[in-house]
């Protein structure tokens, strides 16, 4: 065990005991501050650095081929710990060739911003990969309606993110060759 | 009939004064904007840079520098202390409570009447200082009528029958009287200098002071532990860092303003910068030769208006440095312990200035005996 050493306090000298020496080295320190240079963010015109995995306004996302990935699951409603999500599944319409295969898809999905409280489980739930906590970090309105992201907000928010998978391509393929599962 | 010399002597004098009061009060206003710009660049931040007239800020370059600098938040400040709601707590004594903030600022306007600012000699040869009021008790009259101040303050913490407040009064009620006197007994030495060695004529006039410091070297020098002892002393009398007892908002909320808002508030705030600015000449007039160039050099600028002007536009220059030093003081200095401060003034600045007094007396007047061959 490291023994303790106590250490003599000097006395202090006069010029110490008058403080007028530190006053003025204090004042010398703030002095030279007044030139460095500002750390202020001028917001609306300079907008900070988002950095990676930054947990945003929840969006939903298109696959680069332009296709809606979400299939109404509802995972991402029953885990919303606020309850802001609110999904009515739809079906996919006949005769979408690049849809094929996929069963649902949501009529309207809304996600309520007053609620969401940016803890991501939508995002880490989805097994689809459809909906993502991106970048956008300010939203505002006059009403508790105009809070209330719809479908097509949330697509225009989202965008397209790159897929690694192609999930239902993968299928599709599968499937024409006599192999569904 | 009416004398009309007598109607136009008093109309001048009323002008002289309306535009004294004029500059003051936007010298307190344009402190605040230091205030805060200084304190912002001190802590790498920007300051106000937002407000701006309309019009002004499509001017090419000066009209951003001046958005930048801030220069039109004084305007904006005082319009929402006008614009805001008057609210009267229930709990207060109403017409002391109106009385407080009035009896704050007049004594910090009171003052500037003997404040000389210049001075010049016209066609007739005779010099005639630019001042209100040319008391021959300046001096004394500053001290008295400026240490009213306080009962601004300790009317305030009363009146609002609330407990912050009332603490923000006594101490600095404490504090106020304690300083006064440290303060008084600074600048006897510096009376005892300045009056001339065997002549019945001895002033208080801020007026002679500053004469006395024309050509030769600045009070600051003859005397530094007066200088000091007065710059400490009036920090605490202005309430400044690291003084602030009476508003010391980290324990006392907003101390004796607690309970006020909106426009008396403003008159709070603006006395205490008026006090501050008023201060800042004082210090100047006594110790920094006033409107006269540098220690030791005699003015480069003539004795006629045109001089007269530069020596006020140096006095003026003089004065926004120590504003600033004071804003740059609160901005380095934690605040005192309340027991600190009065310990400080009771055992440590009251004995100094005792003793830089009989110091003073003995150097006059082995002076004075050596000058005049006295026995």
């Amino acid at each position: 065990m490291a023994k303790t050493v106590v250490l003599d306090r000097k006395p202090l000298s006069f010029s110490e005991r008058t403080y007028l020496p530190q006053i003025a080295n204090g004042l010398k320190t703030t002095f030279s501050n007044m030139f460095k240079p500002k750390v202020t963010l001028q917001y609306p015109e300079e907008k900070p650095k988002i950095p990676q995995n930054y947990r945003g306004v929840p969006t939903l996302v298109k696959d680069p081929n332009g296709r809606e990935k979400c299939v109404s699951c509802q995972l991402c409603e029953f885990v919303c710990p606020p309850k802001a999500i609110r999904i009515t599944p739809g079906g996919v319409p006949e005769g979408e060739d690049d849809r094929e295969h996929v069963e649902k898809a949501p009529e309207e999905f809304e996600i309520n911003m007053l609620r969401c409280i940016y803890c991501g489980y939508c995002q880490e739930v989805c097994p689809e990969e459809a909906i993502f906590l991106q970048d956008e970090y300010s939203s505002s309105g006059y009403s508790r309606e105009e809070m209330i992201n719809n479908k097509a907000k949330l697509y225009e928010l989202g965008g397209t993110l790159p897929d690694q998978h192609y999930k239902w391509d993968k299928k599709k393929k599968a499937e024409g060759q006599g192999n569904s599962h | 009939m009416f004398d009309y010399e007598l109607i136009q002597l008093i109309l001048i004098k009323v002008i002289f004064a309306f535009l004294m009061v004029g500059a003051i009060m936007t010298m307190a206003g344009y402190s605040v904007l230091a205030e805060r710009k200084v304190s912002a660049w001190m802590q790498g931040r920007v300051g106000p840079n937002r407000t701006v007239l309309p019009f002004v800020g499509h001017i090419p370059v000066v009209g951003s520098l001046l958005k930048g600098l801030g220069i039109f938040q004084p305007l904006a400040d005082g319009l929402k202390f006008l614009f805001k709601e008057e609210i009267v707590p229930g709990h207060v004594n109403k017409f002391y409570y109106y009385l407080a903030p009035i009896v704050a600022l007049v004594p910090a306007l009171t003052t500037m009447t003997v404040l000389p600012f210049g001075e010049f000699v016209n066609a007739e040869g005779v010099t005639i200082p630019l001042i209100l009021a040319d008391l021959d008790i300046g001096i004394l009259f500053v001290l008295a009528v400026s240490s009213l101040g306080v009962y601004g303050i300790v009317l305030a913490g009363w009146s609002s029958n609330s407990k912050y407040p009332f603490l923000g009064g006594i101490r600095s009620s404490a504090q106020m009287i304690s300083y006064e006197l440290a303060m008084g007994l600074s600048l006897l030495p510096v009376f005892l200098w300045v009056s001339e060695p065997g002549s019945t004529v001895s002033s208080l006039s801020l007026v002679e002071i500053v004469r006395s410091q024309q050509g030769s070297t600045w009070l600051l020098i003859i005397q530094p532990i007066s200088a000091l002892i007065f710059l400490i002393a009036l920090f605490a009398e202005t309430n400044r860092l690291p003084f602030d007892m009476p508003e010391s908002e980290t324990d006392l909320v907003g101390g004796f303003h607690t309970e006020y808002g909106s426009f008396k508030f403003g008159i709070f705030f603006v006395a205490e910068y008026a006090h501050i600015v008023i201060g800042s000449a004082i210090f100047t007039l006594l110790f920094l030769g006033g409107w006269n160039f540098l220690p030791w050099l005699d003015n480069p600028w003539g004795a006629d208006w045109m001089g007269a002007l530069i020596g006020t536009g140096w006095f003026i220059i003089k004065t926004i440095s120590l504003i600033f030093f004071f804003i740059w003081v609160r901005w380095t200095l934690p605040r005192f312990r309340y027991d600190q401060v009065m310990d400080l003034g009771w055992t440590k600045l009251l004995p100094l200035a005792l003793a830089n007094l009989i110091f003073y007396i003995f150097v006059v007047t082995w002076l004075d005996q050596s000058n005049l061959n006295l026995p």
